[in-house]
């Protein structure tokens, strides 16, 4: 594996981002809103409603910080789908692929190509939000909740794992199909066991502290493992070229 | 330069190209004739070890694509131009040849030379900052050969690279090409034009899954297919054409005052038929042969 092929590919598909506003602008909009957007309405919210109890504080910030997560699980598809049904459209693969970089150097390239930006806009995100909430309410709680083990389990562990498991996927429905568009609205399903694990956290099924953040990274590494394996058969220069449709 | 032994290539029940042996020597251009679906295309993957083979043998230099650790080193060696250009569209013209000069890991000062000469010996230097987006057909084809030169491979595998061009586009390639070849690279062209066959290439291949014949665009000619002559008459009539065909030529038609005589050996044969024209009280006023084209002799192969 040499790493120069890897970065010349990712740098490409960052320079080809560049000039696709629209992804630009969704990559940067969700950190944006979950950054600064929920600790505001949290905390005029909490205003109208006579303060929110310090009690309930913990519970709410996890489960707000849990929507990095979500992110990390849909942000990377603007890219991820660009860059392999882009390649496709254009016809570029083959030419690319006839140079001597190998499948998994190719194959990395994209993918750090697909998880810079999105990781990027979500830590630059994370640190707004982190200081918003914890200037909102420190008054109540009476300390810094942020930062925690459970917000750097999220950040440092899920969300990078999150974001992974969406280029993966991309991958694969990328093999299969030839509209942008349409990888992007498949590679949607991927948030719903995240979106799920918000919503039960939201309604007291299990609360997102740091020893079941762990066993959800737990999971979710067993299914990386899976899609790396399915990523890496369908990522194949002959299958590229012969069965890609 | 280029060797192959019985070299095939299986998708699933289809077999797409059936046992094909050739050799291309160094310095040489050879044109790959075929209609559409005949593997010419599968046959250039191949070579290119862009996909593997289901059976038989084929070397590049002294590296044979089958072998792992030769592959890689293939593709250093080799530049492929692909039937579809493949640009990325939404870069310039100089970014994309960049990105491959470092995939192919040239030095700074390489890849500004090289992009510099092949960019002005294409007239593209002017437009070099500008998104491959707003090129010409024409001009992408040019770029896209660029770009398989880009690591001075010293064997060319073209694809179709005058397909879909206009006239003045497919003579700028075909001009192009004739450089090359002048440079002593080994060219692999493909194409089902073959009028640029016979103008670029040094010796020609036809194939239909199988490789139905190798020679020179000339051998063709000469070996091949009949040669006929064209004999211009004051008038033909029914005693001329008797007396011809009583001569035994392969074949004889009438158009207007002109015979077209199709003969096996027109220097033994050709006396022979102007003495009896001239018993049957023929006047003739020229006699001309006729080229007999690549066309003629493909179609026959092909639909043969």
């Amino acid at each position: 594996m040499n790493l120069r092929n890897v970065w010349t590919v990712a740098w490409k598909d960052l320079k080809i981002f560049t000039k696709r506003k629209s992804v630009i602008y969704s990559t940067v909009l969700f950190p944006l809103f979950v950054g600064v957007g929920l600790p505001l309405v949290l905390h005029y919210a909490g205003k109208q409603g006579g303060g929110i109890p310090a009690a309930q504080l913990p519970g709410l910030l996890n489960s707000f910080a849990f929507f990095f997560v979500v992110g990390a699980a849909t942000l990377p598809t603007g890219i991820a789908s660009y860059s392999l049904v882009g390649e496709k459209v254009q016809k570029s693969m083959e030419p690319l692929l006839a140079t001597p970089v190998s499948d998994g150097e190719i194959l990395l390239g994209k993918i750090v190509s697909a998880l810079l930006p999105p990781l990027g806009a979500i830590y630059c995100g994370s640190v707004v939000f982190m200081a918003l909430m914890d200037d909102f309410f420190y008054r109540t709680l009476g300390y810094y909740y942020f930062p925690n083990w459970s917000i750097a389990l999220i950040l440092l562990v899920v969300v990078p794992l999150a974001s992974l498991l969406c280029v993966e996927l991309d991958v694969i429905l990328s093999s299969k199909m030839n509209d942008v568009r349409a990888v992007q609205q498949a590679g949607t399903v991927i948030v719903i066991p995240f979106a799920g694990i918000y919503v039960a956290s939201e309604i007291g099924v299990f609360a997102l502290n740091t020893a079941n953040l762990l066993i959800i990274s737990g999971v979710m590494f067993l299914a990386e493992l899976v899609l790396f394996y399915l990523t890496r058969a369908t990522f194949d220069r002959e299958e590229i070229l012969t069965n890609w449709k | 330069m280029i060797e192959t032994e019985g070299l095939t290539r299986r998708f699933g029940n289809i077999t797409a190209v059936d046992e094909l042996s050739l050799r291309v020597g160094r310095g040489e251009v050879f044109g790959f004739l075929g209609p559409n679906g005949a593997g010419k295309t599968t046959t250039v993957r191949m070579l290119c070890c862009l996909i593997s083979s289901s059976g038989g043998r084929a070397r590049i230099g002294d590296y044979e694509i089958d072998a792992p650790k030769d592959r890689q080193e293939i593709r250093r060696t080799v530049g492929l131009l692909t039937e579809n250009v493949g640009l990325y569209e939404e870069l310039s013209a100089y970014d994309n040849l960049d990105f491959y000069g470092r995939l192919y890991r040239l030095t700074e000062a390489q890849r500004k030379e090289r992009i510099e000469y092949f960019l002005r010996m294409l007239e593209l230097w002017e437009k070099k900052d500008l998104s491959v987006v707003t090129f010409s057909k024409g001009m992408k084809q040019k770029l896209a050969i660029a770009r398989a030169l880009i690591h001075d491979p010293q064997v060319l595998f073209l694809d179709e690279p005058t397909a879909n061009l206009d006239p003045e586009a497919s003579k700028t390639v075909r001009d192009f090409i004739l450089e090359l070849k002048k440079e002593n690279r080994t060219i692999f062209l493909n194409t089902h034009m073959l009028d640029e066959a016979e103008r670029v290439c040094d010796r020609v291949g036809i194939l239909k899954t199988k490789l139905i014949a190798v020679g020179t665009p000339d051998e063709f000619r000469r070996t091949l297919s009949e040669r006929k002559i064209e004999i211009q008459l004051e008038s033909v009539n029914d005693a001329v054409l008797a007396a011809v065909k009583r001569v035994g030529p392969k074949s004889v038609e009438s158009s207007g005052n002109k015979l077209l005589v199709g003969v096996g050996d027109p220097e033994r044969e050709n006396p022979g038929i102007i003495e009896a024209i001239s018993e049957a009280g023929g006047r003739i006023q020229f006699v001309t042969e006729v080229g007999s084209t690549l066309e003629d002799l493909y179609l026959k192969l092909v639909k043969g």
